[in-house]
Formats: C-alpha cells, sequence, structure tokens
C-alpha cells in the first residue's frame, strides 16, 4: 500500500513538472483579485503566443514551450511565493507584470541568475545593463512613457510647454511614482508647472482628486493609473467635463476596459501605446487556425486583438525570440537559465523580422546589447473612438528625451549599484 | 464668498454625497450584524455578485459560458436578450433571496449556537466562495452597468451657484440618486422593521434570540429573511457603485469604505450608518482638501480609519450603537 502511494505520488510529480528539456517560461498572472480585467487579457496573449508556437512549429528550435501559471492577484507576496514555487522546474525568465513584484524579484533573479522582463513596466533604471546584469525592459520603460507624453505636447503646442499647467493623477504605489522625477526634470527643462495628484488603491473614490482638477484647471492631465482606477478617472474626467483630448495615460491606462464603461464620456481620451492592437496582422490567421478554432485558446478565447492581449502577446513574441537567440549562440536548442540570458542581451528585432513573425508594424526595432537593456524607449499616441469602440493611433512611434532620461538612468542605476555592492560590467 | 470658503463648500457637499455611497454598503453590514451577531465580511462580494449578475441577466449573458464550452465544446455566449433594467434588477433581487436560502440552508444553519468568531470565519469563507461562482459565471472582464441613472455634473445647481457665488459648484447627478435612494431605502426598512410582523420579529430576535425562539419566532426564517434584506442593500449598493466604475472585482472592496463608517456609527443602527457615513465622508474630503496638499495629498484611506478611531476611544459602541453592559 505504502509502495503504491509512493508511486502514485511519484507519477503525479513527474505529471506535474515539466519535461526537462522543455523550454520553461512560467506566466505568474493575474485573473483574480481587483486587477484581474488587466491580468487575465494579458496572460491569455502571452499563453497563446506560445500555444501557437508549440502547434504550429512545434515549439522553438524544436523545444516545447512550457508556460506553468501561477497566480499573483497583483499581490506582491504572492507574486514572490510564485517565483519562488516555479524557480526550481527550470526557469528562464519572469515576466510577472507587476511593478511592485519586479522590485522584490530583482535581487532574486541577480543571485539565482535567471531573466527578468519587463516590457513597459517595472524599474526604469533597469534598463542601465551595466548594473541590472538580469533585467531587461525594452522596448520601453516608464521614463520614456512620461518622455514621449511630454514631447507629444511639445508638439502640440508649437514646441513650447511655457507656463501650461500639467497634472499627474498617479496610482499610489512604486507603479504610480515612477515618472514624478522624470517629469519634475521635464518641468525644469520647458517650463512647465507640474501638480502631483496621488489616488490610493484601488482608487475607486477619486471625487477629491478631481475637484482639485476642476479648480486648478490644468491644461493637461497624464495618468499612471491601474485597474478600477483608471475607469473612475476616465469617468470622473468625462463628468467634470474636462476635455479629455486634453487627458493622455500611460500604456497602462489605455486599454478598452479603461474606457468602455464611461461611454461616450470617454470619447477622445488619449494613451500612450508602444505596440500595435487588433487583429489586423497576418499572426493572426495562424493564431486562429493553430489555437482559437482548435479549442486551445487561453481563458475564454473572448480576449484575442485586445489591447492588453497584445501587450501579452508581444512580451511572449519578444521571449521567445530571446530564445531563439539563446539557442543559437548555445549551438543547442535545449538552452539552460544563463543561456537565455545572452539571448536577451543580444537580441535584435528588425522590422523585417516582425514581417516574418506576421507583426508588421506592430512594435519599434530595437537591439540589446551589455549596456542596453531599454531599448529605444518610443512610443505612438492612441485616441478612443467611443461611437466605433475603438482605438486609432494618432501619431507614429515619439522618441523619448534622452538628453534628460540618461543621466537619470545612470543616476538611479548607480544608486542601486551601490546599495546592492554591484560592479558595473560592460567596461 | 472668499474663494477658498466656496471650495470647502462644495468639497463639503461632496463629502456628503459620497458619505451617502459609503452608507449604502454600511447599511447591509448593520442589517446583518442587528439580527445575527454576525460581522459579515461578504458584505461586498454580495455587492458584487449582485451587479455581476444584474449585467449578466439584463445583457442575457449565458451564466457558466466558458465552463460550458470547455466541456461540450460549444461556443454559447449570450442568449440574445436585452432586458428592461427594471425586469433585470426584480430577477436579481430574486436570485438574491434565492442565493440567502442557499446560504441559511448550507451554511448558517449548521452554526446555529456558534461562536460570532466561527460565524465571522464561514462568512470570509462564503466571501471568497461567491468571488469565484462570480468569476466562472460571468468572467473577469470588466463590464458597463446601465441601468438608465444620470451621471455627470447637475447643470441646474452648477448654473445656480454660479449665478449666486460667482463659482459653479460640482454636484454628480449619480451621487443625488444615490441621496434619495438611501433616504428611500432607509425609510423603507425603517417602516418594515417597526409596524410589519415580520419586523418586529427581527427586532425580536435582535434583542434576544432565546426569547425569540420561546415565543415561536423561527430563528432560520429570520436568517433567510434578513440575508435577503442585505442582498437587495448589496444589489443597491452595486447598482450605485458598479454605475460609477463598470462592473468588476474591485467592486467588492468598497466595504473597505464602509468599515469605518461602521466603527463610527455603531454595528447596530441603521441612523448609525448613514450619520456615520455622512461624518466620514465630510471628514475625509475636508482633511484632503485642507491637510491633503501639505503632506502630499491621498488622505482618504488612512483618514477615514483614523478618524472612525477617535471616536471609537470616545464611544465603544459608535455614535448610534447599543451600549454594551455585561454583569458578573
Amino acid at each position: 500500500m505504502k509502495m503504491k502511494f509512493t508511486a502514485l505520488v511519484a507519477a503525479g510529480m513527474v505529471a506535474a513538472a515539466p519535461a526537462m528539456a522543455d523550454l520553461v517560461i512560467p506566466n505568474l498572472s493575474y485573473r483574480t483579485g481587483p486587477y484581474a480585467a488587466g491580468g487575465t487579457p494579458y496572460a491569455d496573449g502571452f499563453n497563446d503566443y506560445f500555444t501557437l508556437l508549440n502547434e504550429r512549429d512545434g515549439g522553438i528550435g524544436g523545444e516545447k514551450v512550457q508556460v506553468p501559471e501561477c497566480e499573483t492577484a497583483y499581490n506582491t507576496e504572492k507574486g514572490v511565493e510564485c517565483y519562488e514555487a516555479t524557480k526550481g522546474n527550470g526557469a528562464l525568465v519572469y515576466n510577472p507584470l507587476s511593478t511592485g513584484i519586479t522590485y522584490q524579484l530583482i535581487p532574486k533573479v541577480s543571485a539565482d541568475h535567471i531573466s527578468l522582463y519587463t516590457p513597459g513596466y517595472g524599474r526604469t533604471s533597469a534598463a542601465n545593463g551595466k548594473v541590472f546584469e538580469w533585467v531587461f525592459n525594452y522596448p520601453a520603460n516608464y521614463w520614456d512613457g512620461a518622455s514621449v507624453a511630454i514631447t507629444y505636447l511639445l508638439e502640440q503646442n508649437g514646441g513650447s510647454l511655457e507656463g501650461k499647467k500639467i497634472a499627474l493623477v498617479y496610482h499610489n504605489s512604486a507603479y504610480g511614482k515612477e515618472p514624478i522625477r522624470t517629469l519634475t526634470d521635464l518641468a525644469k527643462k520647458h517650463g512647465f508647472e507640474l501638480t502631483e495628484i496621488p489616488v490610493d488603491h484601488p482608487g475607486q473614490e477619486q471625487k477629491s482628486q478631481w475637484l482639485q482638477i476642476r479648480r486648478e484647471k490644468p491644461d493637461y492631465v497624464l495618468m499612471w493609473g491601474w485597474g478600477v482606477m483608471n475607469q473612475v478617472a476616465v469617468q470622473e474626467a468625462a463628468n467634470i467635463k474636462f476635455p479629455m483630448e486634453n487627458f493622455i495615460g500611460i500604456w497602462w491606462s489605455g486599454s478598452e476596459n479603461d474606457v468602455v464603461p464611461a461611454g461616450d464620456g470617454a470619447n477622445g481620451y488619449k494613451s500612450l501605446a508602444m505596440h500595435g492592437t487588433g487583429m489586423d496582422y497576418p499572426v493572426y490567421t495562424d493564431m486562429k487556425k493553430y489555437v482559437l478554432d482548435a479549442g486551445k485558446a487561453s481563458g475564454a478565447g473572448d480576449q484575442v486583438g485586445s489591447v492588453l492581449y497584445s501587450r501579452g502577446m508581444y512580451a511572449a513574441m519578444v521571449i521567445a525570440e530571446a530564445a531563439r537567440k539563446a539557442q543559437e549562440i548555445a549551438g543547442t536548442p535545449a538552452i539552460n537559465a544563463t543561456q537565455m540570458r545572452d539571448g536577451f542581451e543580444n537580441l535584435e528585432i528588425t522590422e523585417a523580422r516582425m514581417v516574418e513573425l506576421g507583426l508588421p508594424n506592430f512594435g519599434q526595432p530595437f537591439a540589446a546589447t551589455c549596456a542596453d537593456h531599454g531599448g529605444p524607449g518610443a512610443a505612438m499616441v492612441q485616441q478612443w473612438d467611443a461611437t466605433t469602440k475603438k482605438w486609432t493611433l494618432v501619431t507614429g512611434f515619439i522618441a523619448p528625451d534622452m538628453e534628460v532620461l540618461d543621466p537619470l538612468v545612470a543616476e538611479d542605476s548607480a544608486a542601486y549599484a551601490k546599495e546592492a555592492g554591484i560592479t558595473e560590467r560592460c567596461n | 464668498m472668499p474663494e477658498q470658503l466656496l471650495y470647502a463648500t462644495e468639497v463639503m457637499l461632496n463629502g456628503l454625497m459620497a458619505g451617502v455611497m459609503y452608507s449604502l454598503v454600511a447599511l447591509g453590514f448593520v442589517l446583518i450584524f442587528k439580527a445575527s451577531g454576525i460581522f459579515n465580511y461578504a458584505q461586498g462580494v454580495l455587492a458584487l455578485f449582485a451587479a455581476l449578475t444584474l449585467v449578466g441577466l439584463q445583457n442575457g449573458q449565458v451564466p457558466f459560458a466558458h465552463m460550458i464550452n470547455a466541456v461540450f465544446g460549444t461556443h454559447v455566449a449570450e442568449f440574445g436578450w436585452q432586458l428592461p433594467a427594471v425586469v433585470a434588477i426584480a430577477l436579481t433581487a430574486l436570485v438574491m433571496v434565492g442565493l440567502a436560502v442557499l446560504i441559511e440552508k448550507l451554511v448558517l444553519k449548521h452554526l446555529v449556537s456558534q461562536a460570532p468568531i466561527i460565524l465571522f470565519m464561514a462568512t470570509i469563507g462564503l466571501a471568497y466562495f461567491l468571488e469565484g461562482l462570480g468569476d466562472v459565471m460571468w468572467g473577469a472582464d470588466i463590464k458597463k452597468l446601465d441601468v438608465g441613472l444620470p451621471q455627470g455634473i447637475s447643470e441646474t445647481i452648477e448654473s445656480v451657484t454660479d449665478s449666486l457665488f460667482g463659482y459653479g459648484f460640482f454636484i454628480d447627478n449619480l451621487d443625488i440618486v444615490a441621496t434619495v435612494v438611501a433616504v428611500v431605502l432607509v425609510s423603507a426598512l425603517t417602516i418594515f422593521s417597526q409596524y410589519s410582523k415580520q419586523g418586529r420579529a427581527l427586532r425580536a430576535v435582535a434583542d434576544d434570540h432565546q426569547a425569540a425562539l420561546s415565543v415561536g419566532i423561527s430563528l432560520r426564517f429570520i436568517w433567510v429573511l434578513v440575508w435577503s434584506i442585505a442582498g437587495f442593500v448589496a444589489l443597491v449598493a452595486g447598482i450605485m457603485w458598479g454605475t460609477k466604475s463598470g462592473v468588476q472585482f474591485s467592486l467588492s472592496l468598497i466595504a473597505l469604505k464602509a468599515l469605518p463608517v461602521l466603527m463610527l456609527g455603531g454595528f447596530t443602527s441603521i441612523p448609525g450608518a448613514i450619520v456615520g457615513g455622512l461624518i466620514i465622508g465630510v471628514g475625509e474630503k475636508l482633511f484632503d482638501f485642507f491637510v491633503g496638499p501639505m503632506i502630499g495629498g491621498a488622505t482618504e484611506n488612512w483618514f477615514a480609519y483614523m478618524l472612525a478611531l477617535i471616536f471609537l476611544v470616545f464611544r465603544p459602541q459608535g455614535l448610534f450603537g447599543e451600549k454594551i453592559i455585561e454583569r458578573v
């Protein structure tokens, strides 16, 4: 009896653990809790892309990809638990979709030698590969986003923001506070007045904040929100009749979720976008054939083509390309975490490659180096049309102001290097 | 009137309105605690579940569609109907009554005579179960709730105050509706508990379980009744908050806004829930207006609890709660 039980347990463990030759890419997702509406489509896009590679191509370089999912509920402690629970299964890279979890994982992945990929979120100064050997956040980060928003406003105002008032409504968390430093420096450079307006988690009640905006009448409002904070902010802006075309959110405040609840009131609201969206890309022909119609879609399969689904798919595409690069460098398809890091650090995504992947003009080309883990940082501006219920891109890719950002990244990463006792590399 | 005073008045009025929204959530807690001594941790989730059900029924969404499709390989999603808001609200109220019956039969019945902490823990379990059930039934995506409630600035108030003071006040139409609804709800609950047979039975159970049982009042019926009413109150709160932010899982967190209201107003008083809500609403908004800019803002969440704590120190039973005297 005892032996039978042991055999059963052993069989169960074998079934539960990924086959040793597989590429293991854990998906630290959140499909429950207050941020589920954002976490679910992202996780679906992430999973579906790897399912596509497995079903159509037999994986990456002939190696199947395992994507074990672990629920974090956007909770930092749970995120760390997920990391600890999955890292022993040969995990190659983590993408936790949470700045809070990212901050906790940076020292852990550095010690465990596993890559952390945080596109468009996380610790901005991780763009400095000289200090953050195991962290990558290309193609864009929060400070890029802040700078792109200001560059866009400069374009809208004939190159000058002198005397303009800009309010930043932000989630009162590590994530929401990220752009403050950049915006403060940009305010000095361009002569605009910056007002910081924090909103506590979860952001269901924002009357005080929007009464303040109504009183102070800023020319523009920027938003760093997530979850219900976005929907309430868009609704409150409509309530006070703030001109929606002067209200711009970061890319995490620019999904369909954020504007649909406000109905017509959200018309004209803008947000940054670091990639394309919608299903007008050739990749969806194969996605339909091998994943959706085959009944292998992640979740309910009802998020395909949405902004956050596209972002999850984009993150998976970059990881897959990094794995391909790693296989090429290592000369073997069965790569380990250290080799995966080499793939990330030597990754080059060209437009020609994006066309091959069925994603023409979907994202910006970039090439990582030992020192540059952050990419070019460009972003587009999209605008919501409440009638057609669609986002429309109103600009091409706008480059951030690296003259302001580079010193900030250098300063912040140097402070981290000192604190963590890291000697700069790539020299 | 000086500009600063005008702004403060506007903030205060909006605080009163916000307080009403908090009170709507707090009422559900009070009803259940008053009748059964249970602190219902699941009250916020009840509001979420009610709002999810309302949107699902109104839009003809097939419940458990994802599960059905996964098991049977089908592609069902919608029934194809769009119900009038009144019908959808009535059907959701019936669902909440059904839920109350199930909660009594499957949970509470088995916990009669248990310590309050056991009942409290049961409601924690219930909260997580209902949240999961809501997810499986209706999905985790954000849903627009439209039952025809007006939203946005009240033009009348804005123009009247503008002509009077030279500054148009902002008052949200939705908040005005919420205030009217709260007044009607509290009046109805008061009339029900004072003048109906069931209401008197409910008060008798609240006063003394054993004595109520000895005169033939069915405790199980009273529990179903009170959970049904609390479910209906949760539906009202879910409609108001869901209209504001869309129906999504963070809706369950509105319970956090009700806790300081309960601490301040008392766990056993319906008027206490209203007055407590108003004090918290006004207090947090004025504090944020006057002090917030000096300390970096975002004071509302913690200040509400601090205010409640201050009241608690001087009146542990809350402003309107019953004083607990235990003789030994």
